[in-house]
C-alpha cells in the first residue's frame, strides 16, 4: 500500500514544485515504485520541471471525470525507472478537484505505486487542500524568510486540523520540514533567517536544508529535476533529504558558511 | 470582536456606553406560595441579618414551583419581597405560563442555571470548578481556540496570527506569539499566564496591550499578566 506525501508551503515560489520533481526522482532512483501528481489546475508546471512537457495528453482532472483512465494519463519518466507523472489540466480550474474523485485516483494509485507524491498549490483554497486532504505524512517547504515561515506556520495548521487523518482522529499526518533556498553567509549577517530560528517557530523536524543555487534555475529550466545534478551542492542536498526521509541518519550539509579555499577563489566553487 | 466596543471611543463622546458585566445575585428559591409562611420565615431571616435586606436584589427561582398551579400572583409576590427590604430584579425557571405571568409583571426571565436538581446539591454544583480546556499540540497561524466557562491549557506553543481565548484563564506551557484573550466574559480574576512573552497581544475582560504596548524588558520573558484597579500588568514569573 502506497504512502502518500504532500509537498506544500503555503505561500508561493518557495520551491514546491522543484522540491516534489526532486523528492520523487529521488525516491524512485532508489527503487520505489514512484507517481508524483501535479494538483495545481490551471497552473500546471511540473511537467516543465520534469521535462514531460511534449508528452502530456490526458491530465489529473481527466481522470477524475472519467475522461480517461490512469495507464493513458500516467506519463512514465525517460531517464528514472519507476517513476511516473500525472500532470495537472491547464484549462481546467480547481474547483475540477473533487473530494470523491481525488479519493479514487489515489485508491488506484496505491495499488501500483510505493509513493505518491502531491505537489500541492500555493494558497490555502481547494486546491491545496485537496492535496493534502490524503496525505499520511507532509513535507513543508520553507524559505528562511518571515512571511514564508508564518505562511507554514498557518498550512501546519490545517494538515492538524482539516486532513482526512484528522477528522478520523487517526494519528496525525507526519511533518518534515524542507528549508529551501538557504544562504549561510546570508543567515549568518542576519539578512536571513538561520535553520534554528526557523526550527524555533516551526518546531518540527528538518528533514532537509537546500541551499540558494544557481543551478536550480538552470535545471528547472532545462527540464532536469535538480537531485539529477549530482555535481550541485542543490541536488547533492536533495539526495541526503531523499535518504534521510527513508530511514538513514546523515548530517545536514550546507548550513554554514565555508572558508574557500586558495584554488576554489581561483576557480569558483559551485 | 471584544475589541470592537473600544474602537467608537475616537468618535464624539456618546452619552452612554453598554457592557456586559457579571453580578453576584441572591437567588430566592420558592418552593410554595404561601402569603403568611413567607412572612414569618423572612421576619426571621431579617432578625438574623438585618443589614441585608435593605434593598437586596434578588432573583426569584421557580424551580421548585414546577407542580404548583400557572397562575402565580407576582404582583403580590413582588409587594411582599419589596416590603421586606428585597427588590426583586427576575425569575428563572418555571413553566412557560409561570414566565409569562412574570413577564407581565414586569419581570424579566433570566437564563437557566446549569444544576439540574433542585435539593441540597444546587447550591454547591453552581461553585462547582469550571471546565477547563487542554489542548496538547501547538497552535498553529490561523488557529482559534475558545474555552467556554473555563481555563484554557495549551502544552505547547501559540504561534504568531493564531488566537486562544477563555472565559478563564489562560496557561501557554511554550511561548506565546499569537494573541490571549482571557475572562473575555468579564471576569476580571482571570490571568494569563505563558513561558516566553511575545505575543501579538493580550488581554483580559476587554482590557488589551498590543505588542507595540509591551515593554522590551517584558519580552520573551515567563510571564502572567492580570488586572489591578483596571490596568493590565505584567509580571515576571521568577522562580
Amino acid at each position: 500500500m502506497a504512502t502518500i506525501i504532500v509537498v506544500t508551503s503555503g505561500k508561493g515560489g518557495v520551491g514546491k514544485t522543484t522540491t516534489s520533481a526532486s523528492f520523487a526522482t529521488g525516491l524512485a532512483q532508489r527503487g520505489y515504485r514512484t507517481v508524483v501528481i501535479d494538483f495545481d489546475v490551471g497552473l500546471r508546471n511540473l511537467d516543465l520541471i520534469m521535462g514531460c512537457e511534449r508528452r502530456v495528453v490526458y491530465d489529473f482532472v481527466n481522470v477524475i471525470n472519467n475522461e480517461a483512465n490512469l495507464n493513458q494519463a500516467l506519463i512514465r519518466d525517460k531517464r528514472v525507472e519507476n517513476l511516473y507523472i500525472l500532470p495537472a489540466s491547464q484549462t481546467r480550474d480547481k474547483e475540477a478537484l473533487t473530494k470523491e474523485g481525488v479519493e479514487r485516483v489515489l485508491n488506484e494509485l496505491k495499488v501500483g505505486f510505493d509513493y505518491i507524491v502531491c505537489d500541492s498549490p500555493a494558497g490555502i483554497e481547494r486546491g491545496a487542500l485537496m492535496a493534502l486532504y490524503f496525505a499520511d505524512q507532509a513535507l513543508v517547504v520553507t524559505n528562511p524568510e518571515v512571511s514564508s515561515v508564518r505562511d507554514s506556520d498557518r498550512i501546519l495548521g490545517i494538515l492538524a486540523s482539516r486532513s482526512l487523518r484528522a477528522e478520523q482522529g487517526d494519528e496525525p499526518v507526519k511533518e518534515h520540514l524542507v528549508l529551501a533556498r538557504y544562504a549561510p553567509e546570508r543567515a549568518d549577517r542576519g539578512d536571513m533567517l538561520s535553520v534554528d530560528d526557523v526550527l524555533e517557530i516551526l518546531g518540527i523536524p528538518l528533514l532537509g536544508v537546500i541551499p540558494e543555487s544557481q543551478t536550480v534555475l538552470q535545471s528547472s529550466n532545462a527540464g532536469v529535476p535538480v537531485i539529477l545534478e549530482d555535481s550541485s551542492e542543490a541536488g547533492a542536498a536533495y539526495s541526503d533529504l531523499v535518504d534521510r526521509f527513508l530511514g538513514k541518519s546523515l548530517p545536514h550539509r550546507f548550513i554554514s558558511t565555508q572558508k574557500k579555499g586558495f584554488l576554489q577563489r581561483l576557480f569558483g566553487g559551485s | 470582536m471584544l475589541l470592537r466596543s473600544l474602537h467608537f471611543a475616537g468618535e464624539e463622546a456618546p452619552p452612554f456606553e453598554l457592557k456586559g458585566s457579571l453580578f453576584t445575585l441572591t437567588v430566592l428559591h420558592l418552593f410554595q406560595l404561601d402569603r403568611a409562611a413567607i412572612e414569618r420565615h423572612l421576619a426571621e431571616k431579617i432578625k438574623q441579618a438585618p443589614s441585608f435586606f435593605n434593598n437586596t436584589p434578588v432573583v426569584i427561582d421557580l424551580e421548585g414551583m414546577a407542580d404548583s398551579p400557572d397562575g402565580l400572583d407576582f404582583n403580590g409576590l413582588y409587594e411582599l419581597l419589596r416590603a421586606h427590604g428585597m427588590v426583586p430584579v427576575g425569575i428563572r425557571n418555571g413553566t412557560p405560563m409561570q414566565q409569562a405571568a412574570a413577564r407581565l409583571a414586569g419581570l424579566p426571565v433570566l437564563p437557566e442555571s446549569r444544576a439540574a436538581n433542585n435539593d441540597k446539591k444546587t447550591e454547591r454544583a453552581e461553585a462547582a470548578p469550571m471546565h477547563s480546556r487542554i489542548v496538547n499540540h501547538p497552535i498553529r497561524s490561523g488557529q482559534q481556540f475558545y474555552a467556554p466557562e473555563g481555563d484554557l491549557i495549551v502544552l505547547g506553543a501559540v504561534s504568531a496570527g493564531a488566537e486562544v481565548i477563555a472565559d478563564g484563564n489562560i496557561h501557554i506551557y511554550g511561548v506565546l506569539r499569537g494573541r490571549a484573550l482571557a475572562g473575555v466574559r468579564g471576569d476580571a480574576e482571570a490571568r494569563i499566564f505563558c513561558q516566553s512573552l511575545e505575543a501579538e497581544l493580550v488581554s483580559i475582560a476587554g482590557r488589551y496591550r498590543i505588542s507595540e504596548q509591551i515593554e522590551s524588558s517584558d519580552r520573551s520573558k515567563a510571564a502572567q499578566i492580570h488586572l489591578v484597579e483596571d490596568r493590565l500588568i505584567i509580571e515576571h514569573l521568577n522562580r
